[in-house]
């Protein structure tokens, strides 16, 4: 896991859960600003089992929830920038899709869901306040857009979610992957998806600052136990999902990150975004590199940064996300190889600490995603 | 078997006749967290004292073991590269590291008793 801080940071800043976490028992990690848990007392292992196995909740107010709210022109404004067929976006439905710049490379990954009267897009921590300077270059006068610092978000995942939170807010149950509602809660709105990033059936919950701690004791009361972003990281990375300022960076486009189909079908036809030129080619022609799914053969955990070589010796790429796999019990990892050497079951050789050690070319995810559709 | 001597880098050595074993600590193992893998050396691997020896890795990050004596490795405890966990379960007993034929008696005299380490972590946080 490189958590490592890229930006320099002139004060850590800490979510509303801060005071809550400690008492639990949190280890902290600085984290995109952030002092962050990056474990409870259970530790990784444990904190994923219990999420594949009966219901886990992370605290992730750390990332940007920003509302925007304007007209049609708002939807014309914002697919010049993000590659989603927002024309056609149903209110209350999200998708998965990213902010590019002129290259085509990922400024970030983000989820969009419609609103009564916009949009609301989740944002990476690290990368928020360049996501909304870059956002409102597009943007006209008369739209209005807000950071809100006020509200906290809670990721609630895994098998028991829905029994869970369905007694606490009746009507969730009925939510489908990927699409989100209002609901009421203790005398407040609060807004529900059913999205996750562990592979796991969950939801996400957007609630205020205030009304949080108690959420939260409703869950722990529910045997939800606390996760930090180490088993976040195990969790997303078993599912195939990637890591922004690690699997994704502003030199990679979609099409490298094996993320095409986040292109929706009518944008790739038409254009009209950031890199539209360069996308189309790439569609077309195929990539040098592309992103793939690593099995290293025995117990050796291939980190970010490991290099990558083809079994006769030839350097081929590099691993941008390693660690070991809880639920497949192995080591698993991600990276880029050149595109001729990715496909499944391709022989290659891991570098670490000067040895090199067999591995193989694997589908993604590494472990069986349970959405409910 | 001699009484357990430690280490600053938390690694523990005892000594039967001029065999030291190495393991690392209890205390080192909390601050891993969960051991996902290990890598010993061979025998007849020379090592410094405070030279790289094992490498054990948690899900958080990887870590060198280095051996607080120096000699020559007679045996790589196999059993815990097959077994990582069991490093978590028993790290000062049946999940020692590596053995090693020592060259100077006086290596060992020189590193922390039980009740120097326990003070040395205390102060020494992390």
């Amino acid at each position: 896991m490189g958590f490592e801080e890229k930006r320099v940071i002139m004060e850590v800043q800490k979510t509303a859960l801060y005071n809550y976490h400690k008492n639990l028992g949190a280890k902290f990690v600085p984290f995109a600003g952030y002092e962050m848990p990056i474990q409870y007392k259970d530790g990784i292992v444990k904190e994923h089992i219990s999420t594949r196995t009966h219901a886990g909740f992370f605290d992730v107010s750390h990332m940007g929830q920003f509302f925007l709210e304007g007209d049609e022109t708002l939807i014309e404004s914002l697919e010049k920038i993000i590659p989603a067929d927002l024309k056609n976006l149903k209110i209350n439905h999200s998708k998965y899709s990213f902010l590019l710049n002129n290259e085509g490379g990922i400024i970030d990954d983000l989820i969009i869901t419609r609103t009564e009267k916009g949009f609301c897009i989740i944002l990476n921590a690290a990368c928020k306040e360049n996501d909304i300077k870059q956002i409102s270059q597009f943007l006209k006068k008369h739209h209005k857009h807000l950071l809100n610092n006020d509200l906290s978000l809670i990721a609630l995942q895994g098998p028991k979610s829905v029994e869970i939170l369905e007694k606490l807010i009746p009507g969730v149950a009925n939510l489908k992957f990927m699409t989100g509602n209002n609901f009421e809660y203790d005398g407040e709105n609060l807004y529900v998806t059913r999205s996750g990033y562990t592979g796991e059936d969950g939801f996400e919950i957007s609630i205020s600052n205030t009304k949080v701690e108690k959420l939260i004791d409703y869950l722990i009361s529910n045997k939800v136990k606390p996760i930090g972003l180490g088993a976040r990281d195990t969790l997303r990375l078993e599912a195939g999902l990637c890591l922004y300022g690690h699997d994704l960076n502003e030199k990679i486009n979609p099409v490298e990150a094996n993320l095409k189909w986040a292109i929706a079908k009518k944008r790739k036809e038409v254009g009209g975004f950031n890199g539209w030129e360069k996308i189309k080619n790439l569609l077309a022609n195929g990539s040098k590199k592309i992103r793939v799914g690593i099995k290293p053969d025995g117990k050796v955990i291939a980190r970010e940064n490991t290099k990558i070589f083809s079994s006769d010796n030839n350097e081929i790429g590099f691993v941008t996300s390693g660690t070991f796999g809880p639920s497949v019990n192995a080591p698993v990892a991600m990276g880029y190889v050149k595109s001729e050497f990715s496909e499944v079951g391709t022989s290659i050789q891991l570098e670490v600490r000067g040895k090199k050690y067999g591995g193989k070319i694997s589908e993604l995810p590494f472990y069986k995603k349970s959405y409910v559709k | 078997m001699s009484e357990k001597k430690f280490s600053k880098k938390h690694e523990w050595v005892s000594l039967d006749g001029d065999v030291a074993t190495v393991g690392i600590t209890k205390h080192a193992t909390e601050m891993l967290g969960d051991i996902v893998f290990v890598e010993v050396p061979d025998a007849g691997k020379a090592v410094e004292k405070e030279g790289q020896a094992a490498v054990v890795e948690s899900t958080k990050a990887a870590s060198d073991v280095y051996s607080p004596i120096s000699g020559e490795i007679t045996e790589g405890n196999k059993a815990i590269a097959d077994d990582p966990g069991s490093v978590n379960t028993d790290p000062e007993g049946a999940s020692w590291f590596f053995k090693l034929k020592i060259k100077d008696k006086g290596e060992y005299d020189s590193l922390m008793s039980k009740d120097e380490y326990d003070k040395f972590c205390k102060e020494n946080p992390s």
